[in-house]
């Protein structure tokens, strides 16, 4: 069996899953002061009167990555940065304890200017000072060549408990994202160890002695080890946990929209024949940029809860919430009233929705019901909106070469997928408004669960080929090794599949999971100076597809 | 938060699969560090910096600038129309105001590329910045623009395309002629009959450094820019002017290359040549595009950078002042010029001799072009090409008086089909072309 557990905003979702389909699952509200006490209550509900033996696999989903970064809840973070030519380092400035200091390499990884050694000394001593434990190393270019933040962790050492270094965190070029993402890192790693190493204990304790996976925000999973390293990858996996839980209801060879209807946003995403679609860098969130490899997410201020209010004669719909529907006893009407009127909804108190979509009504003009409709259809249109301006700006999207230029694949979702309380209302309505297949995704309530429960291990691999240094590097894994002029793009593809299984394995990858892999990106150049070839340079970049673990999908389709 | 002063367009396309040939300066890896160098860097992400996706120009695109012999699928290939199509989503961006400005880097360039275009000459088959502002013209009704050619070569292909315009200015900076290809653009080609003085060519000795440049951005470009009053400035921005440049001699930097932009404020820049593209591209490319965002560009200096050995001797500086005055003159005496060169209505002839170094084809031309004060003159150009074709190309300028109007459709009916593989008309006020064989 095989044990998903999502803590989301308001209720921890958790499902107990075997070739059978779901034998249990069970909703407990979360404390948000309270994580630790949210998962464990979560887990005991699940397991009452079974054997702890029987679970294979146990994958978490938490918030609490998210929830510091929010509440602005993180450890002090010192950061070194070296630069060299270029933007000014001190616009990505993370606080008071951030150091530009000398040093520089090359876009092609050659040192350009030496690391001063006594600056170095003198930033430790008064980062020690300061009482601070932990600090991100990050130079430019790194990822081409990691030796000054490495020369640079072994005189920080000694002064401090944890030093996290910017090659580490992504084989992607982009400075400014590897500072955020590496002090990100650095800033939630205490937190995350002291509740995992929690979470695993009293696991222990229950009988469960599988290692514990963690869902990461590209809807994949990375063992409890893996973890330590890069507790940032955890921040927003919810929002994939339920993209994951649409998957096995996505058609096979066409794409699909994902919409996860909640009390005040909706969080939209596509599949490609099943395979969600990835950010091409990282998370953004507003301003925020990292390199955190993630689910291409994006979510419209409107859910079920969204305040519904009349500003300049018309319509407005959330962003915000003052509570629960009229309907449950909330103070102002909201679309799940409008869904009680409408009759489509039998819950909640009908005369409570009644009064408050008249008040909307009566200041349209409108009838009661036909309110209620246009509440209805406005909410569909404005999230359906967003969602077809996100497919213009993925087909929209740059590319670099004749051959993607003329070939470049274009989204064309032929099916959407919701989730979420009012999944079912929404579905029928959408598809009526628009003639695209809509479907409200089965048990959606705990979809969130079984999409981390079925989750597969995720990782990527990047590497660099230089015929004319004679050197194949993959930093990210601290590799590097000698390569002779005659290398070629075949030895390049092996030596990254060998690379990625080896990391996939680490995360703790399932064996059968390991053909999911696909190369997302190649590039071959000639290194031409003075009119004469010198040499070659490759790059390619392996994933490892997030998707779900096999054997489990067909179970789920037939609860369907 | 890094945020640009204003909003920027940019469209970037290395065309990463595209060479003329492996080993050629023109290859896949030119932009490759350029594009390390903006990534790393984190320039798509800064606010205000928006990335364009390039479009395909069309046929008819190419038709409002070029005679392409014998058409336009002979002579370009998918990565030209899509160099080309970078230009023109930059100019879309720029003219629909969603941006203040915009740069495309692009490849393959094009500003040999000259109205007949019988294939390759100095690694370009079309001439996307002139592609690019007749589209704009024609779309938008643009009356008066301005072309501030900076690559270290001249720029002959646009120098030729706006020959006779008096509506476009086109000014080139680069090196000598003397020591440079393509061997022309001195101080005394002014343009034709009816548009001299709005073609200048400003000639700079080699050795020309920073100073030298910037010298005659202030002291000439900015001047004749503030008496043409355009409505748009386009950059041909080549980069091959840098002091690591393999194929050229001049010692601008990334720092000149920026405070240039800075200084010229161009509404579009188009990438051209530059093919130092580790030690320099990489370097120039940021400063540009950080200087046409309006952003802090001070710590944009390429690793090597010494500004003492890179100084320029006083006898340079004395042979750019001497260029810059004569330029000056000759651009305060056009209305002159224009008088003298010759009676309206007359039939001026100009005899061509034009060599395609990229595809070594030999082309002489024969042009016809009629006087006329009212507007830039029709003209029709009689090519040959060894090993090649010959044809007849006739133009009606886009803002073609009456008399001239009718003199280009008496061009195109008398020309004798026999004698020409193809006979092209390119009607710019009726925004058609028309071919006949």
């Amino acid at each position: 069996m095989i044990l998903g557990l999502d803590v989301g905003g308001t209720h921890t979702d958790a499902v107990l899953l075997s070739t059978n389909g779901i034998e249990a699952a069970v909703k407990v509200p979360t404390e948000p002061e309270n994580l630790f006490n949210s998962v464990l209550s979560g887990f005991s509900k699940l397991l009452e009167g079974r054997d702890p033996k029987q679970v294979e696999r146990v994958v978490i989903s938490t918030t609490l990555t998210t929830n510091a970064i929010i509440e602005q809840k993180m450890a002090p973070v010192a950061m070194v940065v070296s630069a060299g030519p270029g933007i000014n380092p001190e616009f990505y400035r993370t606080g008071e304890h951030y150091y530009a200091v000398s040093g520089s390499i090359n876009h092609r990884g050659r040192e350009k200017a030496p690391v001063n050694e006594m600056q170095i000394q003198d930033i430790a001593k008064e980062i020690k000072k300061a009482g601070i434990e932990y600090v991100g190393v990050v130079s430019k270019f790194c990822v081409r060549n990691p030796s000054h933040e490495i020369l640079i962790r072994r005189i920080l050492n000694k002064h401090v408990k944890k030093v996290f270094l910017g090659h580490h965190v992504s084989g992607n070029l982009n400075f400014p994202r590897r500072i955020a993402t590496t002090h990100l890192n650095a800033a939630v790693f205490s937190l995350h160890k002291n509740f995992f190493e929690a979470v695993e204990k009293s696991l222990e304790e229950k009988g469960i002695t599988v290692p514990i996976q963690i869902l990461k925000a590209d809807g994949g999973t990375m063992s409890l080890a893996a973890s330590m390293h890069f507790p940032a990858q955890t921040v927003l996996s919810g929002p994939a946990a339920s993209i994951m839980g649409a998957i096995p209801y996505a058609p096979e060879g066409q794409d699909a929209i994902v919409l996860d209807i909640g009390g005040t946003t909706t969080d939209i995403a596509f599949l490609v024949d099943k395979t969600p679609l990835l950010e091409p860098v990282g998370i953004r969130r507003g301003q925020y940029k990292s390199l955190i490899r993630s689910l291409r997410t994006d979510s419209k201020g409107i859910g079920g809860d969204s305040a519904l209010r009349i500003k300049d004669g018309k319509l407005t719909i959330g962003p915000d919430r003052e509570g629960p529907a009229m309907a449950f006893g909330g103070p102002c009407p909201t679309p799940t009233d409008a869904l009680v009127v409408l009759g489509l909804m039998n819950e909640g108190d009908t005369q409570k929705a009644k009064e408050g979509i008249h008040s909307i009504a009566k200041a349209l003009g409108m009838a009661d019901e036909a309110a209620a409709d246009h509440i209805f259809r406005t909410c569909c249109s404005v999230i359906l909106k967003k969602t077809f301006e996100m497919i213009d700006q993925i087909n929209s999207q740059p590319v670099y070469t004749v051959h993607d230029f003329l070939e470049g694949y274009k989204l064309s979702p032929r099916k959407i997928l919701m989730l979420g309380g009012p999944a079912r209302f929404f579905a029928d309505k959408i598809q009526d408004m628009y003639q695209i297949k809509t479907i409200a995704v089965p048990e959606s309530s705990v979809a969130n669960a079984i999409g981390a429960a079925l989750a597969r291990t995720t990782c990527e691999v990047t590497l660099n080929a230089d015929t004319e240094q004679g050197i194949v590097t993959a930093h990210e894994e601290d590799f590097a090794e000698p390569i002779s002029k005659s290398f070629s793009e075949d030895n390049l593809i092996e030596t990254a599949y060998t690379l990625l299984t080896e990391k996939a394995e680490n995360a703790g990858a399932d064996t059968d999971d390991l053909d999911e892999v696909e190369v997302v990106e190649f590039q071959e150049f000639n290194i031409v100076r003075n009119f004469s070839p010198r040499g070659k340079i490759f790059r390619a970049k392996m994933q490892l597809k997030p998707g779900l673990i096999k054997g489990y999908e067909s179970v789920l389709n037939t609860v369907s | 938060m890094l945020k640009a002063s204003h909003k920027t367009g940019l469209v970037f396309f290395p065309a990463f699969d595209w060479a003329i040939d492996p080993t050629h300066p023109e290859r896949e890896e030119r932009l490759l560090y350029t594009q390390d160098q903006v990534t790393e860097e984190g320039v798509f992400d800064i606010q205000g910096i928006v990335e364009y996706k390039p479009e395909l120009i069309s046929n008819e695109d190419i038709r409002r600038t070029h005679f392409c012999v014998p058409d336009e699928q002979s002579v370009t290939t998918e990565s030209h129309l899509i160099s080309g199509g970078g230009a023109k989503a930059i100019a879309d961006a720029v003219m629909q105001k969603e941006v203040k400005n915009g740069f495309a880097l692009v490849r393959p360039p094009g500003h040999h590329s000259m109205r007949v275009s019988h294939g390759g000459r100095g690694f370009c088959h079309i001439n996307i910045e002139a592609v690019m502002v007749e589209y704009i013209r024609s779309r938008y009704g643009v009356k008066r623009i301005a072309i501030v050619d900076t690559d270290c070569h001249h720029g002959d292909g646009t120098d030729d395309i706006f020959w006779h315009d008096p509506d476009v200015l086109f000014i080139s900076l680069h090196q000598d002629g003397r020591t440079m290809y393509p061997g022309t653009g001195f101080t005394g080609e002014l343009g034709g009959p009816n548009a001299k003085g709005s073609n200048l060519n400003i000639p700079l000795p080699p050795g020309t450094s920073t100073e030298g440049y910037l010298y005659v951005i202030r002291n000439c470009v900015l001047p004749v820019l503030d008496a043409f009053k355009p409505d748009i400035v386009v950059n041909s921005a080549g980069q091959d002017n840098h002091y690591t440049d393999p194929l050229t001699n001049m010692n601008f930097s990334a720092q000149g290359y920026a405070q240039l932009t800075t200084l010229l404020k161009p509404d579009i820049a188009v990438l051209e040549g530059g093919y130092a593209i580790e030690g320099a591209l990489p370097y120039v490319n940021l400063g540009i595009i950080l200087a046409m965002a309006g952003l802090d560009y001070t710590g944009v200096v390429e690793p090597d950078y010494d500004p003492d050995r890179l100084k320029q001797s006083v006898s340079i500086t004395d042979k750019i002042k001497k260029t810059v005055d004569q330029v000056n003159a000759y651009w305060s005496q056009r209305e002159q010029m224009r008088e003298k060169a010759g009676t309206p209505g007359d039939i001026l002839v100009r005899h061509r001799e034009i060599f395609y170094d990229t595809d070594n084809i030999f082309e002489r031309q024969k042009e016809k072009i009629r006087v006329c004060r009212d507007c830039g003159g029709s003209f029709q150009l009689d090519s040959k090409a060894t090993p090649g074709r010959h044809v007849l190309g006739v133009h009606i300028p886009i803002n073609a008086c009456d008399a001239c109007k009718e003199k280009g459709y008496e061009f195109y009916d008398r020309a004798d089909t026999d004698k020409y593989h193809r006979v092209y008309l390119q009607d710019r006020p009726k925004d058609s072309y028309e071919i006949k064989e």
